[in-house]
C-alpha cells in the first residue's frame, strides 16, 4: 500500500465523517422545535384519536363482568355469574371513586336511554343471592335482555362504536351494525353540508381572487403595492373584528337593510334576512379567506412572460383564445396552491359558522364543540374530529406532492 | 382622442375599451367587498345609540349622535366606581377591574410570553432546516407546519384532553405552550424564505477569518435574516393575540383573552362597545402592516445591495 492510497482513504473517511457531524448539527438545531411539536401537538393529537377508539372505564373497573359478558350470547338468558360479578364489582368500583358508578351509567344510558338511574342504583341497593332476580327486583328493565345487550357494547376497551356514530350508524350487541335512527343521525349530513360550503367557497374565491390577483400582476409597481396593501388590511384584521364587521353590516337592523330601506328598494316589512343562515355563513368566509387565495395566484401571475400572449396575439390568435389558450394554463399552479389552501382550511372553519351561522350555517367543526361542550359525549367528539383530520391530512398531503410546503408564503 | 382612451394603445377597439373599464369596475368592486366590512366599522364606533347601524343623526352628520361613550365603555365596564372623578385612582380602579383590561393584560401577557418562545425555537429551526445537509427536511418540515393546517377545533379538543391529564388545563403556561405552538409555523414560513436568499458563502468567509460558528451566527447572520425573524414574531404574536378556540377550551374565566372577551359579547350582549374595541384593533393591524412593509423593503433592499 502506497502513502497515496492511504491518504485519499483518510480522507474520504474524514469527509464523511464530517457530512455525519453537519447532518447532526442541522438537525440538532431542529431538534428543540421538533421535540416542542412532538409533546405538545402530536401527542395531543394522539390522545384525541385514542380517546375516540379506547376506553377502559368499564373494563378496568368491572373486569370481570367484562369478561363474562363477551361470552354472554344476547339472546340467551342472563348467567348468574354475570349478575354476581356485576352487583359485586359495581360496590367495589363505589368504593374506590364514589363517581364512578354515575360514569359507567352514562356510558350505558348513550347506547339505551332511560338506563342512568337503573345502573347507579346497582352500586348502592343491597342485592343478595340468587343476584339475577335480585336485579329484576330492583327493576323490571334488569329482567329485559335491553340494558345488559348495552352493557355488553360498551363494556370492551377496544371499540369502534363512537366511529360508527360519527358516520350515522350504529353498532349492536350482537357486533351488526345498522343505520343510526333518522331524527338523530345528523352527521353525515353535517359532513356532506361541510364539504359542499368548503366547495363553495371556493369556488366564490377563485371568481373573486383571480380578477384581482390579474390587476395586481398588471399594474405598475407603485400601484400593486397600493391595492396589496387593500388585500393585506383583512388578513391581518382579527377575524372577530371581521365577523363583527360583517354582523353589523348585515343583521335586520344592519346597514345594508338600513340603507335598502332608506332607497325604497326594500320596504320595511321586507328586510332581507341576511344573517344567522347560511348566506351569513358563506359571504363572511368567502371574504375571510380570499387573501389566501389572491396571494398564491399573484405570486405566480407575476412571473409569467407578457411575451408569451404577446406573440399568440400577433400569430392570430382572438384575444379570448390568447387567455384561455396561453395565459390561462399558466396560471393553473397558483390557482391550483390558492384552491387547495382555501378549501383546507374552509373545511375546519369554526369561528364563523358559530357566530353568525346560525342553524342552517353550522358545520362539522361546530357539532365537535357542541359533544364537548353541550352533551359532553368527548368520544364521539373526537371520533368526528379524527375523521376530519384524516381528511384534512390527505389534502395536506395532495398539497404537498402538488405544491410544496416550501412554497407555502405569507404575505 | 378622447381622454378615456388615453391609457390604451391606439388600436385598441370601442370593446376593448369597454372590457378595459368593465374589468377595472369588477375589481374594484371586489376590492371594496374587502376592505368596506372593516372599514365600516370605524365610524360606527362613535354612535351614541346602542346600534349597530347608522342612526339618522349621524347620516346628517349631526354632532350630538355622535360619541366617545362607548370607548369610555371599555375602561369602565366591570370597574367598581365608573362615575368617579377621572384621576389616578380612577386608572387604577379601572385596571384593577375592567372587564377589557383584563382581558388586555392575558392578551398581552400570553402574546408575548408564547410569541418569544415560538421565535426562538422556530428561527432555530429554521436555521437548521435551511442547511443543506438537513436530514428529512420535507418530512419534517411538514410536521412543523402542520400545527397551521390542522383545523383549530382538533388542535383545541387534543390539547383540552392531553393537558387536562398533565395537569396544564386552565393554566396560564398551557394557554402560552398551545399558543406557542400555534405560532411556530409562521416563524418557520418567513425565517426559511428569507434565509433562502441568504448567502451561504458568507458563513464560510467568516469561518475564514476565524470566528467561531457562534460569533459568524450573530455577527452575520443574525442581521441579515432578522427582518424575516421579526416578520415571523409580528405573525406569531399576531396568531395568539386573535386565537380564541384554544382559549375557549383551556382558559378559566379570570384567564379571558380580548378575543374571547368580544366572542362572548357577539353571543351574548351585543353592545356598540365591541365596535370601539374592533375600531382600536383595526389600527393596530394597520400598524402591524405597515411595519411588515416596511421591513419588506428593507429585505428588498438588502437583496439588490450585493456587495462585490
Amino acid at each position: 500500500m502506497t502513502a497515496v492510497e492511504l491518504g485519499t482513504e483518510g480522507l474520504e473517511r474524514r469527509l464523511a465523517r464530517a457530512e455525519r457531524r453537519g447532518k447532526l448539527r442541522a438537525f440538532l438545531l431542529v431538534a428543540p422545535l421538533l421535540a416542542f411539536v412532538l409533546l405538545s401537538f402530536a401527542m395531543p393529537i394522539l390522545t384525541l384519536v385514542r380517546q375516540a377508539a379506547y376506553n377502559t372505564l368499564v373494563s378496568a373497573n368491572l373486569p370481570e363482568t367484562t369478561a363474562l359478558i363477551a361470552d354472554w350470547k344476547v339472546d340467551a338468558p342472563v348467567p348468574e355469574p354475570l349478575c354476581e360479578a356485576l352487583v359485586r364489582e359495581m360496590h367495589a368500583a363505589k368504593e374506590v371513586d364514589p363517581a364512578i358508578p354515575s360514569r359507567i351509567a352514562t356510558f350505558v344510558n348513550r347506547e339505551r336511554a332511560g338506563s342512568l338511574s337503573r345502573v347507579k342504583q346497582v352500586a348502592n341497593a343491597d342485592i343478595k343471592a340468587p343476584y339475577c332476580a335480585g336485579l329484576a327486583a330492583l327493576h323490571d328493565d334488569w329482567a329485559q335482555p335491553d340494558i345488559w345487550r348495552a352493557l355488553k357494547i360498551v363494556a370492551p376497551s377496544f371499540s369502534p362504536r363512537f366511529f360508527l356514530q360519527a358516520l350515522d350508524f350504529r353498532l349492536q350487541a350482537d357486533g351488526s351494525i345498522r343505520s343510526q335512527d333518522s331524527n338523530e343521525a345528523l352527521h353525515l349530513m353535517l359532513f356532506r353540508r361541510t364539504l359542499l360550503v368548503a366547495a363553495g367557497v371556493t369556488l366564490a374565491c377563485a371568481l373573486l381572487g383571480f380578477p384581482v390577483a390579474y390587476l395586481l400582476a398588471h399594474v405598475s409597481l407603485r400601484v400593486s403595492n397600493m391595492l396589496l396593501i387593500i388585500v393585506l388590511l383583512p388578513f391581518w384584521t382579527s377575524l372577530l373584528v371581521r365577523t363583527t364587521a360583517w354582523i353589523a353590516l348585515l343583521q335586520q337592523n344592519g346597514v345594508v337593510n338600513d340603507t335598502l330601506v332608506a332607497l325604497h328598494i326594500i320596504g320595511e316589512k321586507g328586510r332581507l334576512e341576511m344573517m344567522y343562515n347560511m348566506f351569513a355563513t358563506l359571504v363572511v368566509m368567502t371574504h375571510v379567506l380570499l387573501p389566501f387565495m389572491i396571494l398564491p395566484l399573484f405570486s405566480v401571475m407575476k412571473g409569467i412572460n407578457p411575451n408569451f400572449t404577446r406573440a399568440a396575439l400577433s400569430l392570430g390568435a382572438t384575444p379570448s383564445t390568447a387567455f384561455w389558450k396561453v395565459y390561462f394554463p399558466q396560471t393553473i399552479p397558483g390557482l391550483g396552491a390558492g384552491c387547495l389552501l382555501v378549501f383546507i382550511l374552509a373545511v375546519g372553519y369554526y369561528i364563523t359558522p358559530a357566530l353568525v351561522g346560525g342553524q342552517s350555517g353550522q358545520l362539522i367543526s361546530n357539532i365537535i364543540a357542541f359533544h364537548m361542550q353541550k352533551t359532553l359525549n368527548w368520544p364521539l367528539a373526537a371520533a368526528i374530529g379524527t375523521i376530519l383530520l384524516a381528511g384534512v391530512l390527505l389534502l395536506y398531503w395532495l398539497y404537498s406532492r402538488l405544491v410544496g410546503i416550501d412554497k407555502m408564503k405569507l404575505g | 382622442m378622447a381622454s378615456f382612451r388615453s391609457s390604451l394603445p391606439v388600436y385598441a377597439t370601442t370593446l376593448d375599451v369597454v372590457w378595459h373599464y368593465a374589468f377595472r369596475t369588477i375589481c374594484g368592486a371586489i376590492l371594496v367587498f374587502l376592505v368596506a366590512p372593516i372599514l365600516v366599522i370605524i365610524p360606527l364606533s362613535f354612535n351614541a345609540e346602542s346600534f349597530f347601524s347608522f342612526t339618522s343623526g349621524m347620516v346628517s352628520l349631526k354632532p350630538e349622535a355622535y360619541s366617545l361613550k362607548w370607548y369610555r365603555d371599555i375602561f369602565t365596564n366591570g370597574m367598581g366606581a365608573p362615575e368617579a372623578a377621572f384621576g389616578w385612582s380612577w386608572l387604577v380602579d379601572s385596571w384593577r377591574h375592567g372587564q377589557w383590561m383584563l382581558a388586555l393584560r392575558n392578551s398581552v401577557v400570553v402574546g408575548v410570553a408564547s410569541t418569544l418562545v415560538a421565535t426562538a425555537l422556530g428561527t432555530l429551526a429554521s436555521v437548521g432546516l435551511s442547511r443543506p445537509e438537513m436530514p428529512f427536511r420535507g418530512l419534517i418540515m411538514g410536521l412543523l407546519i402542520s400545527p397551521m393546517i390542522v383545523p383549530i377545533i382538533i388542535t383545541a379538543t387534543g390539547l383540552f384532553f392531553f393537558f387536562s391529564s398533565v395537569g396544564l388545563a386552565q393554566t396560564y403556561l398551557g394557554l402560552i405552550l398551545a399558543h406557542a405552538l400555534l405560532g411556530t409555523p409562521f416563524v418557520v414560513i418567513t425565517v426559511t424564505a428569507t434565509l433562502t436568499s441568504f448567502d451561504r458563502s458568507l458563513m464560510r468567509a467568516a469561518a475564514n477569518l476565524g470566528a467561531s460558528p457562534l460569533r459568524a451566527f450573530f455577527s452575520v447572520q443574525a442581521p441579515l435574516i432578522l427582518p424575516g425573524v421579526i416578520s415571523g414574531a409580528l405573525f406569531a404574536f399576531v396568531t395568539s393575540f386573535d386565537e380564541v378556540v384554544v382559549v375557549l377550551f383551556l382558559a378559566e374565566p379570570d384567564q379571558r383573552t380580548i378575543p374571547r372577551q368580544m366572542w362572548s359579547g357577539l353571543r351574548e350582549q351585543v353592545s356598540p362597545t365591541i365596535l370601539a374595541v374592533a375600531t382600536i384593533l383595526v389600527l393596530i393591524s394597520l400598524a402591524m402592516l405597515g411595519s411588515l412593509e416596511m421591513l419588506r423593503r428593507r429585505v428588498e433592499r438588502l437583496k439588490t445591495e450585493t456587495p462585490i
